[in-house]
């Protein structure tokens, strides 16, 4: 089967059911497992994560975003560095960028003081690492392709019937 | 007053469309799925929105000309060339309102009393009215599910007679998804070669074409473009139908008389669809690709649906519908539909809607979430087990 189909579908709803996606491909189910499962192991599919509005809910939440400036090391370039970044369960994504700081990085907590306290004490001090500049989101309205809290395109309000 | 002594007879005797009297059914049946309806589901790309707020920030507000902005025109013989291999120039074109204009504008600018214009049957629903009304006679011509719903060429030669003016041309198709396969434009290109015959090819759903089907225009055939009349516009491949934005392209001479009936009729298409159109035809081929991707995907999945419950249904390769033979069930379109929308709540259109040949046939369009058609699937299964064998 075309694993790229069962990708796309997977994409947009991540939570169908492996029944659900045999009966929208035609194919069975035992072959569209197999797929998945291969999406899986070739790390196609990294993983499947729940998106949530922590405002909406009564538990703390920041999220910062990091700009860290960085020297490369001779022999492993950033990825010794990056490592040592990512280690930390309080980084949720880290990328290499282009432009002015080599790296940013996402960081979750349940204060802005925990936040600046993991900077200030376990990235900032991290060898290699020549400067931090801190970002604390405010406000999140669109998040991987999905808006929050936001007024969205409305329902179908096509005709039922037309030529 | 006596309206009905005020009121043209052409007009009054104009045919009701049966898609009208379908639409006052499914009004009175509120929770009923619908796959009745003959328009994309995307919301228009937001690219093209952007570019008519913009637009109205600027202030354009005003007409254009007649034949449409010359932007539009210029991106528009780029766009040609690029997709089709068309080569119109800009004094070629009329940009109209929607292409329901141009077909109209088509037959009131060719037809004299008595004229004879071949259309397909089943057809869009709008062909021979619009035909009729210009005081042509309509000669249809049946397009049987035996040749996948494609018009052959010996058919349409069997319906000339020296009254003929011009044939449409409708593919792919509304109704049944059909395209005609480059031998079949041949052929009926060799029909035509030697009369002095128009062609209307309506190529409204040239975009949507699946598999290993490629879109091919009437125009761009040897010998053709003389005597075509190309109708395409930005409501289905650009999910722009409320925008009401078409254009048509033919020869010169043509399309200068047209131009009069235009100008005299609409004045100019809407000036601010006009500007966002621009943006569609520059910026907008990654969009259209993704809904095409979605709409095959629900095109397979309907087909296969159909057919498994036993209704047989050819595989369409283009527009957004398929159209299932409803006749194994022993019941007229009609019934089918009524039954169909009454028992389980879900409308779809009867085929003899779009022409007598459509008896035996039913339009399902896919322009539905995939999460819709399931649930309508299940409802059609459960109509058939309910009325297998009476």
């Amino acid at each position: 089967m075309d694993e790229m189909k069962l990708l796309d579908l997977l994409v947009q709803n991540p939570r169908e059911s492996i029944t659900d996606l045999a009966e929208i491909l035609g194919e069975s189910q035992e072959s569209v497992q197999q797929a998945k499962k291969s999406l899986e192991d070739k790390k196609i599919i990294c993983g499947y994560h729940t998106m949530v509005n922590w405002d909406k809910t009564n538990i703390d939440h920041v999220d910062a975003i990091i700009g860290v400036s960085a020297k490369p090391e001779r022999g492993s370039g950033y990825d010794k560095i990056a490592t040592r970044i990512a280690k930390f369960p309080e980084v949720s994504s880290l990328f290499l960028m282009s432009g002015n700081s080599e790296f940013l990085v996402n960081v979750n907590g349940k204060t802005m003081r925990e936040v600046a306290d993991f900077v200030g004490e376990k990235l900032a001090p991290i060898e290699g690492v020549a400067a931090t500049v801190t970002m604390f989101v405010l406000k999140k309205y669109k998040v991987n392709g999905v808006t929050m809290d936001m007024a969205s395109d409305g329902e179908d309000e096509r005709m039922p019937v037309s030529a | 007053m006596d309206y009905d002594k005020l009121l043209a007879k052409r007009a009054v005797d104009m045919k009701p469309s049966g898609i009208r009297r379908f639409f006052d059914l499914v009004s009175e049946i509120p929770d009923c799925i619908s796959l009745g309806v003959g328009e994309p589901d995307f919301k228009t790309p937001w690219d093209i929105r952007d570019s008519a707020i913009h637009a109205l920030e600027l202030g354009k507000t005003q007409y254009t000309t007649n034949p449409g902005l010359l932007e539009l025109r210029q991106e528009l013989h780029k766009y040609l060339l690029r997709k089709y291999n068309l080569d119109y120039d800009v004094e070629q074109m009329i940009v109209t309102v929607g292409a329901s204009e141009g077909i109209d504008m088509f037959f009131r600018t060719v037809v004299e009393p008595g004229d004879e214009i071949i259309i397909p049957d089943p057809g869009y629903v709008t062909y021979a009215p619009t035909a009729a009304f210009s005081g042509a006679k309509v000669v249809t011509v049946q397009a049987k599910e035996e040749n996948d719903f494609r018009l052959k060429a010996e058919d349409i030669k069997a319906a000339i007679t020296d009254k003929t003016k011009a044939i449409l041309l409708s593919y792919p198709n509304n109704p049944t998804g059909a395209v005609l396969s480059h031998e079949d434009m041949v052929a009926i290109a060799d029909v035509l070669r030697d009369t002095n015959i128009l062609v209307i090819s309506d190529e409204i759903y040239a975009e949507l074409v699946y598999g290993d089907h490629q879109f091919e225009s009437f125009a761009s055939l040897p010998g053709m473009k003389e005597r075509t009349i190309v109708l395409n516009g930005f409501s289905k491949a650009f999910s722009m139908t409320g925008w009401r934005l078409g254009y048509v392209l033919g020869p010169s001479r043509l399309i200068e008389v047209m131009l009069k009936v235009h100008q005299n009729c609409v004045m100019a298409a809407p000036t601010i669809s006009q500007y966002a159109a621009i943006t569609a035809l520059r910026d907008c081929d990654d969009d259209v690709e993704e809904m095409r991707k979605q709409y095959d995907l629900r095109r397979q999945y309907c087909v296969r649906k159909l057919n498994e419950m036993g209704l047989n249904t050819f595989e369409p390769k283009g527009a957004f519908y398929v159209f299932p033979n409803i006749s194994s069930l022993g019941m007229s379109s009609d019934e089918f539909c009524e039954k169909l929308l009454t028992e389980q709540k879900v409308a779809i259109i009867p085929g003899t809607a779009f022409g007598e040949s459509g008896e035996g046939f039913a339009r399902i369009s896919y322009a539905y979430s995939i999460e819709h058609l399931r649930e309508a699937m299940k409802r059609i299964a459960q109509f058939i087990e309910d009325h297998k064998g009476e």
